[in-house]
């Protein structure tokens, strides 16, 4: 029945449909996310607007002008700047290794043990999710106010004598902030890779005369290395560049972290070459962890297509 | 009486040594870990309660509980989310950027998730991570950048709600892609080669027999485009222009320290129903079409392995 024709025809749907399909939001994304990254590099390698005092940006890559990264540079070594990327750094290290230590047994126990429980605490695990993070940060703000619960509560048991300011650039309160506001983002792809894991191989090391705790370095923890890589990485990508956390639950210079002062750089408006040139340092510092995941994704999504 | 006996018969023990027998069973569950998960459900869901509850305060405290009441959403005349312009204009601002954004990213989404499915040709890998990348980006990465492309080269957008929708639709987009993918893997490309063998060409194949069955991906993802976008502060705040297009979080943002009034809480309440509204509609979809096909496993679990 098929001619020559027919099968032309099919040849040629088969090459176009499905590029076509996606030409729209390839485009889209080409337009406002890409051009928009470069856009960053073209602001921070152009020069100050002499007359305005904004930026003028260097479309033209000959035209290069790396002032700002140079000024930074020698910042980053000697003056406040070291301090704000290395306050931030151990920032997200402390909050990322607390949130580890939460949601690991957490994760665990959804997947493993919780029995007819467990969509149920799917649910309420997933649920902050889609609680504003502002709204959690606030929640937080009212706890901790001066006549807070917490305050109440600690003089009620008589740990404190008269209220604590938490509010006030605390870095233990900002760390607490960041655990709070990204653990469930580590939980699901704990969850994830724990559940994935065959029940039958860890009874297998416990009959072969393995210990609980044995069994479980043994055997689960390396079996969930890649939920646990994943799950730091996703949770330290938004950290790195996270400013409202500190903003709303400490408001003082001495806990800015580094996305506070890109932030203050772009929104006055005088900064924009600097702001623009601290947004590229901080993605190159990210760079890292955004090349693994997404190498991780990529590979993922093939394996689950073939 | 035969109730009780069955009590009686057991033999007294105090609560101390019943909890000790409970904790240390080898043969029950893990103990240790259900306290664990438990009181970690309540550290992450109580204090959001807590300022759900203060949004209801009758007095002016954010901290006192006074008696339960509805001023700060409708009763009072000046401060209620109601009656305060800018607190109600955060809200409709939310709302909108949250439907335009719902209504434009979905069409473009679903056809890049097929799309980027079923074209195995030489573009389809950049094109696939090209997708993949604004959702490893931190978003002031994303803001900023956006700022500054409609600042310096793209003048004739002008910071406001349109800057704000074109940034939203472009994080929102690769989400959708997510969604609508999971379905696309599990569906497979059966039904339609079976559709185009029996004469189906290709393209009706896709509108008669794929889009049906990707419908309740479709409808979740409405959802979810819906419930990132009301969510989203840094996109917003980059590039809101002036305080004319403060959504609800950027409102927070501004207000959480400054303006102790009870009223911030109930706006944020009123953004946390929002987006429970969406998610659950769109948890019940899938679970609805999971039932009409008879899949194994809950509707939750899926959503919880989507990793968004």
């Amino acid at each position: 029945m098929s001619g020559p024709a027919d099968e032309r025809r099919a040849v040629g749907e088969r090459r176009w449909l499905w590029p076509s399909l996606a030409l729209p939001g390839v485009l889209w994304l080409v337009l406002l996310f890409l051009t928009p990254l470069y856009a960053v590099f073209a602001v921070a390698m152009g020069s100050p607007d002499p007359i305005f005092g904004g930026a003028l940006p260097a479309w033209n890559p000959l035209a290069w002008n790396p002032g700002e990264f140079r000024t930074i540079l020698g910042e980053l070594f000697t003056g406040q700047l070291g301090i704000v990327f290395l306050r931030t750094l151990v920032y997200v290290a402390v909050a990322t290794f607390l949130s580890l230590l939460i949601g690991y047994p957490v994760a665990y126990y959804v997947a493993r043990h919780a029995g007819r429980w467990r969509v149920l605490v799917l649910m309420l695990i997933i649920a902050p999710f889609w609680i504003n993070y502002l709204m959690r940060m606030l929640a937080w703000v009212n706890l901790l106010s001066t006549d807070g619960y917490v305050n109440q509560a600690l003089m009620f048991v008589g740990l404190l004598d008269e209220p604590r300011e938490w509010l006030v650039g605390k870095h233990s309160t900002v760390i607490l902030g960041l655990v709070y506001g990204y653990v469930p983002f580590l939980i699901l792809p704990l969850f994830a890779a724990l559940d994935r894991i065959d029940p039958r191989v860890i009874e297998a090391a416990r009959d072969l005369g393995a210990s609980p705790a044995r069994a479980f370095f043994a055997v689960t923890l390396p079996l969930s290395s890649q939920g646990i890589l994943a799950g730091c990485v996703i949770v330290m990508l938004p950290m790195f560049g996270d400013y409202y956390t500190a903003t709303l639950l400490s408001g003082s210079p001495r806990t800015n972290m580094v996305g506070k002062l890109i932030e203050q750089d772009i929104l006055s408006g005088a900064g924009s070459g600097r702001g623009a040139a601290l947004t590229v340092v901080l993605m190159v510092f990210v760079g890292i962890l955004m090349t693994y995941y997404l190498y991780s994704v990529a590979r993922a999504s093939r394996e689950a297509r073939t | 009486m035969t109730v009780e006996s069955g009590e009686a018969r057991r033999p007294y023990s105090p609560p101390a040594a019943r909890f000790k027998s409970w904790w240390s069973n080898p043969w029950g569950k893990p103990r240790f870990l259900v306290l664990f998960t438990w009181a970690y459900i309540l550290w992450s869901l109580v204090p959001v309660a807590i300022a759900v509850q203060f949004g209801f305060n009758a007095g002016r405290s954010r901290s006192t509980w006074q008696g339960f009441s509805l001023r700060w959403y409708v009763g009072d005349p000046n401060l209620s989310v109601l009656h305060d312009l800018s607190l109600r204009a955060a809200l409709v601002q939310s709302l909108q950027l949250a439907a335009l954004t719902m209504l434009i990213a979905t069409p473009l989404g679903v056809a890049l998730a097929i799309g980027l499915a079923r074209w195995t040709g030489w573009g389809s890998r950049p094109a696939n991570f090209l997708m993949l990348f604004p959702l490893v980006t931190p978003e002031i990465v994303m803001g900023v950048a956006l700022f500054l492309v409609f600042v310096h080269l793209f003048g004739f957008v002008r910071l406001g709600t349109m800057a704000q929708v074109l940034g939203h639709v472009t994080f929102t987009v690769s989400y959708v892609v997510i969604v609508v993918r999971g379905r696309l893997f599990s569906v497979g490309k059966d039904y339609e080669e079976a559709a185009m063998d029996l004469g189906a060409s290709r393209w009706q194949a896709l509108r008669t027999v794929l889009l049906p069955m990707l419908a309740p991906a479709i409808w979740s993802s409405l959802m979810v485009a819906f419930a990132i976008s009301i969510d989203d502060f840094v996109i917003s705040a980059f590039l809101m222009g002036d305080a004319s297009s403060s959504t609800i979080p950027v409102k927070l943002y501004s207000a959480a320290r400054l303006a102790p009034s009870p009223a911030i809480n109930a706006l944020a309440s009123i953004l946390l129903f929002a987006s429970m509204i969406a998610i659950t509609a769109a948890i019940l979809v899938m679970r609805r079409s999971r039932k009409k096909e008879g899949t194994e496993g809950s509707a939750v679990e899926d959503f919880a392995r989507l990793d968004l």
